[in-house]
């Protein structure tokens, strides 16, 4: 049976990892390839790497980091933050990357969904998605959580799989940082809604907050500090989850 | 040597590696001559099947690769372009095994079939020797192929099909053995081996 994944998130800048909450005061968790070698010795099923740097001052996100954690990583991993061409996404993929994400850069060119997802494969391709709750609907952020849009968030989700889109990593801007347990609705009214694997993200603060958006309808739960300070070991959750009948690779 | 096969449509960064790891002689090549020379080949593979065709056909590789006689890993997409054709981009393939690659349809699994899944043993291969039972290899992928009679373990995703082939000298694995930690370096350590 297919397992639910887990993924530790690592923020990265200048080749260190920070996380931030609600996506400022950043603060420093460590190496990011010394934290890759640890994930993935500890179990986890995929890990993701978000330049947090790139979209902010536009340049290229660091192939040289990505080719050393490919160097020690034997588990997935998918690289985002900035990444605006199908150069650079084919940079990344050939240097060890095995997905990259698209957030600003897809909002401003969609086509870049589609061009990439036919050359490289759908499975290679994650629409990251930001959203936040105003008033009564939900809307997509850009630029690391810094400009709104005006796409409505369920909306985006779907016209990204239409282009070609593999799976979405979808952050509460709202929960992100709060570790209140990540938003359970969208997840589920999202589930409903995409024909793809969908990656929760932001909010997860104990083991049961990972049940609930399973439970919701995800496919695989995003964290950053809750691992990155051993708040919760990865072996731990899993056997929690496989107590609960979630199926997990352990 | 082992050729690792460079055609623009693969995961040759990870294959290679692992083959690092495991001390092994390998170059990076789409030369029919360094190909023809090796005593292995393995056929990585992320991307698009019709894309990674024309790519190959470019190089002048689809006939060498049919007459290859040294043991062939074909990994992902790589595996899938040894069948007869595919769904994906309605293409002709390599046609090692007389099979057609589809898309997944199940209804309530979602596509790509994405992450870290059991497999189970059909027969007794050299490929997946030392491999127990129901064990977790990483899949991403869209198409599959159908169970059929080179099936030498099966993975189940709403419906039963190859997660590895072998026809003579050609072996195939629908998973990312270079993904799949532990296990994964074990069965590339059996290829390198047989």
């Amino acid at each position: 049976m297919l397992a639910k994944r887990i993924i530790p998130c690592l923020d990265v800048k200048d080749g260190r990892v920070v996380k931030g909450t609600n996506f400022l005061n950043l603060r420093d968790a460590g190496s990011a390839v010394e934290l890759a070698q640890r994930y993935s010795d500890e179990g986890a099923d995929e890990l993701v790497f978000l330049d947090i740097t790139a979209s902010e001052e536009k340049r290229r996100t660091l192939v040289e980091l990505v080719k050393s954690v490919a160097s020690v990583m034997r588990i997935p991993f998918t690289v985002g933050g900035g990444i605006s061409s199908v150069n650079d996404i084919s940079d990344l993929l050939n240097s060890g990357a095995d997905k990259i994400s698209l957030n600003t850069s897809a909002v401003k060119n969609p086509q870049l969904i589609s061009e990439s997802s036919k050359q490289f494969g759908s499975q290679a391709v994650v629409a990251a998605i930001d959203v936040k709750k105003m008033d009564k609907e939900y809307r997509v952020f850009i630029k690391g959580g810094k400009v709104e849009t005006n796409l409505e968030g369920i909306k985006w989700c779907k016209e990204v799989v239409e282009l070609g889109a593999g799976e979405i990593l979808l952050t509460s801007m709202d929960q992100d940082g709060t570790k209140n347990g990540y938003d359970t609705n969208f997840l589920s009214s999202l589930n409903k809604v995409v024909s793809v694997p969908i990656i929760a993200s932001g909010g997860a603060g104990k083991m049961e907050h990972f049940y609930e958006a399973f439970a919701a309808g995800a496919d695989a739960c995003l964290a950053a500090s809750l691992f990155h300070y051993k708040q919760l070991e990865i072996c731990d959750l899993k056997k929690y989850l496989m107590k609960k009948g979630v199926p997990v690779r352990l | 040597m082992i050729a690792l096969i460079d055609y623009g449509a693969g995961n040759t960064a990870s294959v290679s590696n692992i083959l690092n790891e495991l001390n092994a002689d390998f170059i990076l090549t789409s030369d029919k001559k360094n190909i023809e020379a090796a005593d292995k080949i393995i056929l990585p593979g992320v991307g698009e099947a019709s894309s990674a065709m024309e790519r190959l056909s470019e190089l002048g590789l689809i006939e060498t690769l049919k007459n290859l006689t040294q043991p062939f890993l074909g990994i992902c997409l790589g595996m899938q372009l040894l069948c007869e054709s595919t769904e994906e981009g309605d293409v002709s393939c390599i046609g090692i095994f007389q099979e057609k690659v589809k898309r997944f349809q199940a209804s309530g699994f979602k596509v790509p079939h994405m992450g870290w899944n059991t497999i189970k043993m059909a027969t007794s291969d050299r490929l997946l020797e030392g491999i127990p039972n129901e064990i977790y290899f990483y899949f991403a992928h869209s198409y599959f192929v159908p169970q059929n009679e080179f099936t030498t373990s099966i993975c189940n995703y709403g419906i039963d099909f190859s997660a590895s082939l072998r026809h003579k000298n050609f072996y195939g694995v629908q998973f990312h053995p270079e993904k799949s930690a532990q296990q994964g370096i074990k069965i590339l350590k059996n290829f390198l081996e047989i």
